[in-house]
């Protein structure tokens, strides 16, 4: 059964993945060793394909193509998590990040295999298996930066500071979520949240990273209330598109 | 599967289309072509990606559409679907021997039972077979592929990721 409703989860999903992709793809040339610009150009990029796939989705109930959702929208439409849309920063900061959205995506991708909605159960099932090589790559450089070093430990857990209650922000209720809820179509967003904080702590504890005491998620991005970050980003994003609006290259 | 002489002919032209990120194998070796249908001068062609983000996709599509037109079809539709499953469990015995002459260690099977297991597998050089290699990089020059090094013959060589 498709409702309505299903089409702001798509587009929240699609948002996420197009904007950390991007984000990740501004790694591309600037890596510390060429094995890292490698895997993040490659992570960006499967992302960025991850996000055609639900935007390929909504087309079919809204009708609005892929590459208007992409490059015709205003930044201040996007219902991407504010997580996604902060700058690259350091690379330490990138790993945490990367890592956090990993786990964050297997725990509600997994809940999409038992959904209602069958474009949800089909579409999971394909993108978590190209997601199991994203974690296996994030978690690992967790673990090794972790406690590798002086350096890299100060470096890796104030990414984990900051990170930490951003990742949050990815589990912000959508604003029509009680009717997928009860649809069956989705888990409640709270819940997945308590999924990811159990999945992250035993990486982090492994390695004596500590996520911060007190902290509220750094919601906002699914109701479009966001930091001008995203209208930095999307400006880029869409510059070459808007020189030849709708033009073939 | 009922496949018409009609499509049978369509499946035989694209199979001279090549996976631009590896020449040696068709995009019907491949099994990026999921369902063909063709009628009169109509043909409906759907294919699957390998990986989502495959850039090379928007080329198949080209190359497709430019193959069928060839053939006289005046009509021709090329569908893409994100949401029917892939698997380098579907590559055949022949496509998996084409990729390792030409250089690429084929991923091992079954996948699908258990990924873990599939990474964990020794991986045998295209080059001089030995297994004593060692990944160098997860992630390669294009989505399907990795890096690994052979320390027997001392060469790099890309691995297609299991998937």
């Amino acid at each position: 059964m498709t409702t309505p409703t299903i089409e702001s989860l798509l587009l929240a999903m699609a948002d996420d993945e197009l904007v950390l992709g991007h984000r990740n793809a501004e790694w591309t040339g600037h890596s510390p060793i060429l094995e890292e610009d490698i895997a993040f150009s490659n992570i960006a990029q499967d992302e960025i394909g991850h996000a055609l796939i639900w935007y390929t989705a909504y087309e079919k109930l809204a009708g609005r193509s892929p590459d208007q959702m992409a490059f015709e929208r205003p930044w201040n439409e996007f219902t991407c998590a504010r997580f996604v849309t902060y700058p690259k920063g350091d690379f330490a900061y990138t790993v945490v990040r990367q890592f956090f959205f990993d786990v964050a995506e297997e725990v509600r991708l997994r809940s999409f295999l038992a959904s209602s909605s069958e474009v949800l159960r089909s579409s999971a099932a394909k993108i978590l298996k190209e997601e199991a090589y994203h974690r296996l790559h994030t978690q690992g450089l967790v673990e090794r930066l972790g406690d590798a070093t002086e350096e890299s430990r100060r470096r890796m857990q104030a990414g984990v500071t900051a990170a930490y209650a951003q990742a949050l922000g990815l589990f912000e209720a959508l604003p029509d979520e009680a009717v997928l809820v009860a649809g069956g179509v989705m888990t409640p967003n709270i819940e997945l949240a308590r999924s990811w904080i159990e999945a992250v702590a035993p990486v982090l504890r492994s390695v004596s990273l500590t996520p911060p005491v007190a902290l509220t998620a750094d919601a906002g991005g699914r109701r479009k209330k966001h930091l001008p970050d995203l209208e930095q980003l999307v400006t880029d994003l869409q510059s070459v598109y808007r020189l030849v609006p709708g033009g073939a290259w | 599967m009922n496949r018409s002489l009609d499509d049978e002919r369509v499946w035989e032209a694209l199979a001279s289309v090549k996976d631009p990120e590896i020449p040696v194998l068709s995009i019907v070796d491949m099994k990026i072509v999921s369902r063909v249908r063709a009628s009169g001068t109509a043909v409906e062609v759907e294919i699957t990606p390998t990986f989502a983000g495959c850039p090379a996709l928007a080329l198949m599509k080209d190359e497709i559409r430019k193959v069928l037109t060839e053939m006289g079809f005046t009509d021709v539709s090329v569908e893409t679907n994100f949401t029917a499953p892939w698997s380098t469990d579907l590559l055949e015995p022949d496509a998996r021997e084409k990729l390792r002459s030409f250089g690429i260690a084929p991923p091992p099977r079954p996948v699908q039972i258990d990924l873990g297991r599939a990474l964990a597998e020794p991986v045998a050089c295209p080059y001089c077979a030995s297994a004593a290699t060692h990944l160098e990089s997860a992630f390669g020059a294009t989505l399907c592929k990795q890096i690994f090094y052979c320390d027997a013959c001392r060469q790099s060589f890309e691995r297609f990721k299991p998937l």
